[in-house]
């Protein structure tokens, strides 16, 4: 059996899942709750200067759905704790004394100057807390007031505040990162200039889930009107592990250690992360929706992966993929595919003949009897069939042997890798010679 | 239980008074919205769809449901209508696990079709209970077209035509209007009075008179409204019942399945419907299973179909034979009626077991009868019509007879089967003809 423990930046939980600051963290009552279910560790949600913050009265989150009402997306539109830091001190020193085995990372936002860090810091260390997170992220309300993403979208002013937190805590120092920025590795580079123990992405992403056309306004819609939130859940997940490998592959970034967030729902998400440079995985909304007892399918189903790839602890997953992640300009162009329809499974709905017959390469006939094939003449293996036929693994990629002929092409599939750095149809190559 | 269900002879109220509505509520109740957007999910829109193909009205199946699943029951319903004027209708009474669900992707994939009838008929309810009528009537043509029938063929015919411009009157001899949809199809598939309130629906559109108590031969003649109109169709169905050919087939208690299925369906309380203890339906098709279900539903302590060849010569769907097992029906197979014995009223009914090639095997069956319910097939009514085809009036397409001017459609028309929707479907295409060739 796979050993699940976890130290990220010295910080130790029985498992690599943490739940990530936000309200499933607010209060002792839920974290307490959280632990018991067999959560490895949380970070508390982000703490402020007294007065504590407001939140609206009308509601917070906007929902995208699939299926049945499945929850696929979530904006949310609260800030900060909105209740005294005493409070919350009190409770996270509380909760951290009775479970001592369990990390215990406090969010923390405050004003962009040195002071109120300095304050702040010595107050947290105090509760036995394991480490701090700077939360660089929140891209609403906060960030109107010179905090949060304001932050967290100059690379200047993250250097500068991590710097003064590392000035004034012995506690390890985590950054976390907001996706509303061009490009992630700059941030990431500040975080590790101004000293950080390691980045923790994503937060959510400015987003409106959606227009109630009656109204005409923004949902969530408080009284008439709305405002942009913070987009979370699984429909996130493809940007998260983007950003989360372009910091794992960034030469000058590849020794930082990355907490991965966005849309982690089942332990496969939290394997993904992992294997593309997350030490650890932060969750939220698949708590928000199920409730805290899914670490229970994330802990014996990373387990059992593990102990089927015979791996022994979660490091040897941590990078496994970061090697294979690289620049399409790296990609083997002698590579060649076609598409393979398996008859046998194939249930006939046409959806691959639609698709490629409309939109793409008109590479799939179709019989009077309804039997599709692919046209190898013209199939330049695009893989859009296989995305939307409703039937898994029933069309196939399947790779040429080298030394056969492309019968799109006429050409004989090479066995040589070449890629378009060496293109002849690449005037930069051709500019090279 | 009440003690009435056993006993002997023909009674009504056999059951407790509560117990009828729960019998003759709706076989499939309407899906609500949330489950209408959880079946319409699964449709994968299917390009060149099957469940189009397999429709007899070529009803835009994926883009109906589409049109559900994106929070627009009404365009959906706009959707089947244009297509099928009684989508209502067929949504509750088509055999959809022979057409369209079986045709359906997902019964290939899954076993599981989409709900494509119970969806339909969210869409279409969804419009007609607020009353609306999605079609407008065009400028009158001047022209007059008389309609034999207002069933579903000649209502269908009806709609198309008053909807180009024509003006329409259609006759028929019963004292409703809907045809088998008023008179022919079991209460629990069609209660709370739908027949009627979808003919009210459909006349929204204008042009059409309907004349009740109009039969062909008796109150008009097909000379009569072939001089009067500019054209003619026919729309009557079938308006006989096929005999036993069994001794004794005239003592009382021997009836046609048809009509006490319109019995039933116009009665004002079932429960004052009288119904023997012991019942015999013969038959195979539709109309045995509704009388038979119907039958049991009403007390009937012994309910038998039997049917002269094997189960899988039946008409009836697999899902009707198995509601009717599920109900109590016992169903015997391959027997014939040989006598009907009794002294008056019919006290027994003896079959005699016969071989896949129809052979007597000499073996006998006896069962106890308060009534016996013959659904052995209807038969083609009037004389003077256009050419017959087999026993139906021969049509082209097209719905033409042999008799320039006079079209036919549904169960009076040659080609087809006697279903609803077909009925809907060459009611139509045939108002389709008819306006070419009154202004084409």
């Amino acid at each position: 059996m796979a050993d699940l423990r976890s130290n990220f930046v010295g910080i130790k939980s029985p498992n690599p899942f943490w739940l990530a600051s936000a309200p499933p963290t607010d209060k002792e009552y839920n974290v307490r709750r959280a632990f018991e279910a067999g959560w490895g560790g949380v970070v508390w949600k982000t703490l402020g200067i007294d007065p504590a913050v407001v939140n609206v009265n009308g509601p917070r989150y906007g929902a995208i759905y699939g299926a049945d009402r499945r929850l696929l997306g979530l904006n949310n539109i609260e800030l900060i704790t909105d209740r005294p830091l005493d409070v919350n001190l009190q409770e996270i020193k509380s909760v951290k004394r009775d479970y001592p085995d369990r990390a215990m990372v406090v969010s923390l936002m405050v004003p962009c100057e040195e002071e109120p860090w300095k304050y702040i810091l010595p107050l947290v260390e105090e509760t036995g807390a394991d480490g701090v997170e700077l939360n660089f992220g929140c891209p609403h309300g906060m960030s109107e007031r010179g905090m949060g993403a304001a932050v967290g979208q100059v690379p200047e002013y993250i250097e500068m505040v991590t710097r003064w937190v590392k000035a004034s805590t012995r506690m390890p120092v985590i950054v976390k990162l907001t996706p509303n920025i061009a490009d992630i590795r700059k941030p990431a580079e500040a975080a590790m200039r101004g000293g950080a123990d390691a980045v923790s992405l994503i937060n959510t992403i400015n987003s409106i889930t959606s227009v109630d056309l009656d109204l005409f306004a923004p949902e969530p819609t408080i009284d008439g009107k709305g405002a942009h939130g913070g987009y979370c859940g699984p429909a996130v997940k493809p940007i998260a592990l983007n950003m989360v490998a372009e910091i794992a592959r960034d030469p000058g970034l590849s020794h930082m250690p990355i907490s991965g967030i966005g849309g982690v729902t089942t332990w496969r998400d939290a394997a993904e992360f992992m294997a593309l440079g997350a030490g650890n995985v932060q969750v939220c909304t698949a708590v928000m929706t199920y409730g805290f007892k899914i670490v229970q399918e994330m802990i014996s189903g990373l387990s059992e992966y593990l102990d089927d790839k015979s791996m022994t602890s979660v490091d040897q997953l941590v990078r496994r993929a970061v090697p294979n992640v690289t620049d399409w300009n790296q990609l083997n162009l002698n590579y060649v595919a076609k598409a393979k329809i398996n008859e046998d499974l194939c249930i006939s709905c046409g959806r691959c003949y639609a698709a490629c017959e409309d939109t793409s390469h008109q590479a799939i006939a179709m019989r009077e009897d309804r039997v599709f094939s692919v046209i190898d003449d013209e199939c330049v293996a695009c893989n859009l069939c296989v995305n939307v036929c409703p039937v898994e693994d029933c069309i196939t990629m399947e790779a040429m042997t080298p030394g056969t002929t492309d019968p799109r092409t006429g050409k004989v599939v090479q066995r040589e890798y070449a890629n378009w750095t060496t293109h002849p149809n690449n005037p930069a190559a051709a500019a090279a010679e | 239980m009440s003690q009435k269900v056993f006993e002997p002879g023909i009674a009504a109220g056999r059951l407790e008074a509560e117990a009828y509505a729960a019998q003759f509520s709706d076989l499939h109740p309407p899906l609500d919205p949330h489950e209408a957007l959880v079946a319409a999910d699964r449709c994968y829109f299917c390009y060149d769809a099957p469940c189009i193909t397999a429709c007899p009205t070529d009803i835009d199946i994926p883009l109906f449901i589409r049109q559900i699943a994106t929070g627009t029951p009404d365009a959906a319903a706009k959707t089947i209508l244009g297509q099928n004027i009684m989508g209502g209708m067929c949504a509750r009474v088509c055999p959809t696990e022979q057409l369209c669900e079986q045709a359906c992707v997902r019964e290939a994939a899954e076993g599981k079709p989409v709900k494509i009838g119970e969806l339909q008929r969210f869409a279409t309810d969804h419009l007609q209970q607020q009353g609306k009528h999605p079609f407008e009537r065009a400028p009158s043509t001047g022209k007059r077209v008389a309609i034999v029938g207002a069933g579903p063929a000649g209502l269908s015919c009806a709609h198309r035509l008053a909807m180009l411009g024509h003006d329409v009157v259609v006759h028929d001899a019963r004292p409703k209007p809907g045809g088998l949809n008023e008179y022919g199809i079991a209460t629990y598939k069609t209660p709370n009075g739908f027949a009627q309130a979808e003919v009210d629906w459909l006349m929204q559109i204008g042009g059409i008179t309907l004349q009740n108590g109009s039969a062909l031969g008796a109150d008009i003649t097909l000379d009569g409204l072939k001089a009067d109109y500019d054209a003619v169709f026919l729309g009557m169905g079938l308006g006989g019942v096929n005999a036993l050919d069994a001794d004794g087939e005239d003592k009382t208690g021997v009836l046609d399945a048809v009509d006490f299925i319109a019995d039933l369906r116009q009665a004002k309380d079932v429960a004052e419907v009288p119904i023997g203890r012991d019942i015999v339906v013969i038959g195979g098709g539709m109309t045995a299973i509704d009388a038979a279900v119907q039958a049991k539903l009403l007390g009937a302590l012994n309910v038998t179909l039997v049917y002269r060849r094997g189960r899988d010569r039946m008409n009836a769907s697999v899902f009707e034979q198995d509601l009717a097992s599920s109900k109590g029906v016992r169903i015997v197979t391959q027997a014939v009626p040989v006598a009907v014995i009794g002294n008056g009223a019919v006290r027994e009914i003896e079959f005699e077991y016969v071989d896949a090639e129809m052979k007597g095997t000499g073996q006998m069956l006896r069962l106890a009868a308060d009534q016996v319910f013959k659904a052995i097939g209807q038969t083609l009514q009037g004389d003077a019509l256009p050419a017959l085809e087999g026993r139906k009036i021969k049509v082209d397409g097209a719905g033409r007879t042999s008799v320039d001017g006079i079209w036919a459609g549904g169960d009076c028309a040659s080609g087809g089967d006697d279903l609803t929707v077909t009925a809907v479907a060459e009611g139509r295409d045939a108002a389709m003809d008819i306006h070419m060739a009154l202004v084409g």
